[in-house]
């Protein structure tokens, strides 16, 4: 085959240069996957590579290290916001955020995100809210819709049995330290860019000093829902973004 | 010479100052009786303005623990402290920092359990401190402090040991030991070390920012392939042998003659220091082996002692019967061994324990 020269006008995508060579374990048509390279894209841009420090989770994003070519620190599950209050704490002129999934950051996790958030620490959290438990296998999690199937609500989740859902991001929009949330998506090319911009924004916001960002990303997971990709992204679309008030959900500067 | 710094001061308050006299670089806690002085103090003496120590409160010992293996994570001084049942709390995150192989210290000061128990003095932390508490094959360094002097300096010397074998540390020390005011001399400060220094001496390993080092560093436990992961336990193992032969510290009260000898640590080898005295005078000739790190554990002057022909050993705890099976251990049969012990905080006397001896050893 003949190669295909792209003109540089034309190029839309490009492999960012701290993304590794390390093959992705995602599933084809993952949300992580994506995230992974809008924040490679944003550590780049903004200079920050030898300051970045990531912290991942206990979920399928584990090995966000792997594929991010920055220095990382591998969190207990559920305790990435505490792992990242010390890191940020000690290296202040460092670009601190936690890289964590529903199950993590709203069940086990939910008291270290909350406390970070209300003491105002400077760091960054990207939160994949992909509504179930990917890596142990699609389990219901706190963020698991009324009526949806997973492995441990195989009749469809119900308040009575199983409790209702909840939104951490609503929540956190009360506490003072917490200065910039945002809920964003990536099952198009244009929510694509519109969270790379959160990223970034979240990143400077951190940078400034001026307390907490989280930017929730909700996403599919499409082996959990046992759905296609594409399948999983239209269900997403008809039956989780309607739950959700998406875009910007917080900006303010830290009370004096 | 300039004049010796001493002052009167309880346990728990000097292991605040000691911490900034050695140049630690952040400390994260959550209160709990007997041990919240430690915290409190720092508060007090707001080393962020004079060393540039981060101090912080937290919202859990979960957290705390989290916030010690991310701080040390990046190659810094970093320690806790709690008492038991905080320290329970812990055990996950010690795991994974032993796992790790990060440096840091934990210090509990104990109380009494099992449960909320008490918040008396005791000793029965010995086996989740010594024996694992967390999941897998792991140890952690325990020295154990039994005067207000040792609860200082043992801040400096488990951080040099914490380094040196890239290990995390514990001091075990109790609510007696941590309410107790006594003469400290305090040593000159040490200077923290700068994050240059810090991204220097680490850069093996901390994940301080890729900064100059070109290449990225990543702290982390997980190996998916089973061989990778024995590979961590064998160097680990290799590691803790190490330790083993270079680490053992105790001290010896009257041992040379002794037909009888009494293991006691902390609090309890307080009292027995004057059980044996007590003993001398009636013509007994007891002897009392302190071990001061109690992980990893003082076997060989024990072996010695029993292979010479002491008749018998008591080990003298404020638990169960915890430490008295590293005795047995250690001893191997050769001679009697033998535990007295009081629980949910009550601590015994020399004359109890004295008669203990005679009824239990010498009959
Ligand atoms: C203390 C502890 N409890 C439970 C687990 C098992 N576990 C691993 S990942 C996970 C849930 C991950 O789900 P989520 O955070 O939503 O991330 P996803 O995999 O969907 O990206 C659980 C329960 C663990 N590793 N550690
Ligand atoms: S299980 Fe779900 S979250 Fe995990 S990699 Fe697959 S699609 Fe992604």
């Amino acid at each position: 085959m003949a190669e295909v020269e792209i003109r540089e006008e034309n190029k839309v995508h490009a492999r960012p240069r701290l993304i590794t060579d390390t093959v992705m374990h995602y599933c084809p048509g993952c949300s992580h996957g994506t995230v992974h390279n809008l924040i490679a894209e944003v550590i780049d841009e903004m200079g920050l590579e030898d300051k970045a420090v990531g912290i991942s989770p206990v979920g399928c994003a584990v090995f966000a290290y792997n594929y991010i070519d920055v220095d990382w620190v591998e969190a207990a599950h559920g305790r990435a916001c505490a792992v990242a209050t010390a890191v940020k704490r000690l290296h202040p002129n460092n670009m601190v955020f936690t890289y964590q999934g529903d199950g993590d950051l709203t069940a086990i996790g939910a008291g270290e995100t909350i406390h970070a958030a209300a003491r105002g620490e400077n760091i960054v959290t990207i939160f994949i809210n992909n509504s179930i438990y990917g890596m142990t296998g699609g389990q219901m999690s706190p963020t698991t819709l009324l009526g949806m199937r997973t492995a441990t609500t195989p009749a469809g989740r119900d308040a009575a049995l199983n409790g209702f859902p909840y939104k951490i991001m609503d929540m956190l929009t009360h506490l003072d330290g917490a200065t910039y949330l945002t809920r964003q998506s990536v099952h198009t090319p244009a929510a694509v860019r519109k969270c790379k911009k959160a990223i970034s924004k979240a990143f400077e916001n951190a940078m400034a000093g001026n307390g907490y960002s989280m930017v929730e990303v909700v996403a599919s997971c499409n082996s959990g829902w046992k759905l296609s990709p594409v399948e999983a992204n239209r269900w997403m679309e008809e039956n989780v973004m309607p739950n959700y008030v998406m875009g910007d959900v917080k900006c303010s500067t830290l009370p004096k | 010479m300039a004049e010796k710094d001493v002052r009167l001061m309880k346990g728990n308050e000097v292991i605040a100052h000691a911490a900034v006299h050695c140049g630690c670089d952040g400390y994260f806690g959550y209160p709990i009786t007997p041990q919240s002085e430690v915290m409190e103090t720092l508060m007090e003496l707001r080393p962020w303005e004079s060393t540039g120590m981060v101090v912080l409160q937290a919202e859990s010992e979960i957290a705390s623990i989290n916030m010690v293996y991310g701080g040390a994570a990046t190659g810094k001084k970093i320690m806790t402290s709690s008492s038991s049942p905080g320290v329970s709390l812990m055990s996950e995150g010690l795991s994974y920092i032993a796992a790790c192989e990060l440096p840091c210290l934990v210090v509990n000061c104990q109380r009494g359990g099992p449960g909320l128990g008490t918040i008396q003095p005791s000793q029965g932390d010995y086996m989740q401190a010594c024996k694992g508490g967390g999941h897998g094959d792991y140890h952690l360094i325990v020295l154990a402090p039994s005067s207000v002097q040792e609860m200082y300096d043992f801040v400096g010397l488990s951080f040099d040991i914490a380094f040196k074998h890239r290990n995390p540390v514990m001091l075990l020390a109790d609510g007696a030991i941590g309410q107790m005011m006594e003469k400290v001399v305090f040593s000159e400060q040490k200077p923290r070390l700068t994050d240059e220094e810090v991204a220097e001496q680490q850069k093996a390993w901390a994940a301080t920012g890729k900064g100059q080092r070109g290449k990225s560093n990543v702290v982390t436990s997980l190996y998916l392939n089973p061989e990778e992961l024995e590979g961590l336990n064998n160097r680990l193992q290799e590691k803790y042998n190490r330790i083993k032969a270079e680490e053992a510290r105790w001290e010896e009260f009257m041992c040379d003659d002794a037909e009888y000898v009494l293991v006691a640590f902390g609090s309890s080898a307080r009292i027995c220091s004057a059980v044996v005295e007590q003993a001398r005078e009636e013509g007994i000739k007891l002897g009392l082996m302190r071990p001061i790190t109690l992980w990893p554990f003082p076997e060989k002057p024990l072996a010695d002692m029993a292979a010479r022909g002491v008749k018998g050993f008591m080990s003298v705890e404020m638990n169960a019967g915890q430490m008295v099976e590293d005795v047995r251990l250690a001893v191997e049969g050769k001679a009697a061994v033998e535990h007295y012990g009081r629980t949910g905080g009550v601590i015994f006397t020399p004359d109890e324990v004295l008669e203990a001896l005679k009824n239990n050893l010498i009959k």
